[in-house]
């Protein structure tokens, strides 16, 4: 009888080879949308270890989102760097705003946690509109070819961008699966279940969601500055409060608090809409419905479902 | 300050909108004893065990544990300098397991996962719930939720267990073992304990502070605390009378 522990690990390791193994059978219009679910559900793990794990609901994780995007994007734009420059510059831009803002909204708890982020994040989506003559604003800008090659491999190539953001994907979820799994990580579960007690035991718990916070903004960044280098578009839209709201929905249909619950409910969402909207022009009413279906039904998610009726043992 | 003193509150004070709630209470717990903290409901018993873990802080007053100034620490500090604590109205996790809950107090202290088992064990047979440990602590018995506070509380292996109202709820039985807990512990921790229940406080305590109106009222050992007409007067509500 294998241990729960390894369970938990082969199964986690075997959406890991489905996915890979996935690229040879895609026909090229899923492959393509296959690639991007990966970038977003990377985002989406980000923002599950704040909200899922922590138990700390932001409103503005779009900010992260977006350094990654405009300080990659940026970085090879306006200045000429490099792909794996750019996407440290990206990842950097994140850690450091997420420290800051992390610093001064963690002084609130509750709703005005969330109001404090929501507004962090308008702050950034004008701040992106204001310097218009450098991120062209709402229309934004586009990455030649040319530019996004890396070690001699083209990004803009296919089976290169899948690979890519598969690669992407893998570390975000090795990552969020060792955290979780870590005596940071059931710190972390506990203050989400019960924050007081696990202050009462002796734990820093301002300290821990501070670290998260950065943990959770940068790996955000991350798959904004890959999302930049893959599909060479950079918009002020990603930063609007639309990509705010994604995550949390795509963390909430998926399961949060779950390590694959982000890729489902990413895969989910944009199944939902990209088949509703070839069938009717009313498809955000479909959707729409869906949700609302699945919110009563399955109020934990989908994989938060699995893990309570079947694999108890899924981190 | 009582050089064998492990916790030594002096004049502390705290008010709530004006309104003085506690007032220049000092006392000492000399390590090793088993104290208790009674008195009339709004006495202020909660109020100072929140002054003396950090919950809370005082207006005036110094709060000194284990040789250390700790007044304006913040509570999980103090906790890490040895100080347990348990609360009054039962606080777990409750969709964690019975083991998780415990070994979230013994992990801080403990490095190795072999350890924290050990611990883990050692703690839930003590407090009788060793059955129980791969329970959701959320669907165990009232009494046995109480219990398992108790059980984090010793996990942490601290050098005082601060028990707010430790058998609240508790059935008979489950107060006896508890009892019988606290004398299995004498000697090894400090105990500083928060107590409706006079039997509990008579048979399990060696000192006794009594509280009311937010200052010491009266201070000795349980036989005197019994015999003390101002306490009587205190808990029956007879301010005027007198022995």
């Amino acid at each position: 009888m294998m241990s729960d522990s390894k369970k938990d690990c082969f199964a986690h390791g075997g959406v890991l080879l489905f996915l890979f193994a996935l690229q040879f059978f895609l026909p090229a219009y899923h492959h393509g949308n296959m690639a991007r679910i990966m970038v977003l559900a990377s985002y989406a793990i980000g923002y599950n270890l704040l909200f899922g794990y922590t138990g700390l609901l932001s409103l503005g994780h779009a900010i992260f989102f977006a350094a990654g995007l405009y300080g990659s994007g940026l970085a090879i734009s306006q200045f000429g760097f490099s792909v794996g420059v750019a996407l440290v510059i990206g990842v950097a831009a994140g850690c450091v705003l997420s420290a800051v803002i992390g610093a001064l909204a963690l002084r609130t708890e509750g709703v005005a946690f969330m109001i404090v982020t929501l507004m962090f994040a308008q702050a950034g989506y004008l701040t992106v509109l204001y310097f218009g003559e450098f991120t062209r604003g709402d229309e934004g800008f586009v990455l030649a070819h040319a530019d996004r090659v890396l070690w001699g491999v083209s990004l803009s190539d296919q089976t290169s961008k899948y690979f890519s953001a598969f690669s992407l994907f893998c570390v975000s979820l090795i990552m969020c699966l060792a955290l979780v799994r870590s005596r940071f990580g059931k710190v972390l579960i506990a203050i989400r279940e019960n924050e007081e007690r696990t202050q009462m035991l002796g734990y820093n718990v301002v300290w821990y969601k501070f670290c998260t916070i950065i943990l959770s903004g940068s790996i955000s960044a991350l798959a904004g500055a890959t999302y930049a280098l893959l599909f060479g578009y950079v918009g002020a839209s990603f930063a609007s409060v639309e990509y705010s709201i994604y995550p949390l929905l795509w963390v909430l249909l998926g399961g949060a608090g779950t390590v694959i619950g982000p890729l489902v409910g990413m895969i989910f969402m944009f199944y939902l809409i990209d088949l509703s909207s070839g069938v009717t022009t009313a498809y955000m009413l479909v959707a729409g419905v869906v949700l609302v279906f699945l919110a009563v039904f399955a109020p934990q998610g989908v994989m938060g479902e699995v893990r309570s009726r079947i694999w108890k043992w899924l981190s | 300050m009582a050089v064998l003193s492990l916790l030594s509150a002096q004049g502390l004070s705290i008010k709530f909108n004006g309104l003085s709630v506690l007032s220049d209470v000092s006392f000492d717990v000399p390590k090793g004893q088993v104290r208790a903290l009674i008195g009339p409901n709004g006495a202020g018993k909660t109020t100072l065990v929140g002054l003396l873990s950090g919950r809370l802080l005082p207006s005036s007053g110094t709060v000194h544990f284990d040789g250390q100034n700790v007044t304006n620490w913040p509570s999980h500090k103090r906790i890490v300098q040895g100080m347990g604590y348990t609360f009054q109205i039962t606080s777990i996790f409750e969709t964690l397991r019975v083991h998780e809950n415990v070994a979230l107090a013994a992990r801080r202290h403990q490095m190795r996962d072999t350890l924290v088992n050990e611990v883990v064990e050692w703690a839930l047979v003590r407090v009788g719930l060793a059955e129980y440990v791969n329970d959701i602590a959320g669907d165990l018995s009232y009494g046995h939720q109480r219990l398992l506070e108790i059980a984090m509380g010793l996990a942490q292996q601290p050098k005082l267990l601060i028990l707010d109202e430790p058998t609240q709820g508790l059935t008979e039985s489950d107060i006896e073992a508890f009892k019988a807990l606290i004398d299995d512990l004498r000697g090894e921790v400090t105990v500083l304990l928060i107590e409706h229940n006079m039997d509990v406080v008579m048979q399990a305590a060696d000192f006794v502070t009594v509280l009311e109106s937010g200052q010491v009222l009266f201070e000795g050992v349980p036989s005197d605390v019994k015999a003390s007409a101002l306490v009587r007067a205190a808990y029956l509500g007879g301010a005027n009378a007198k022995a």
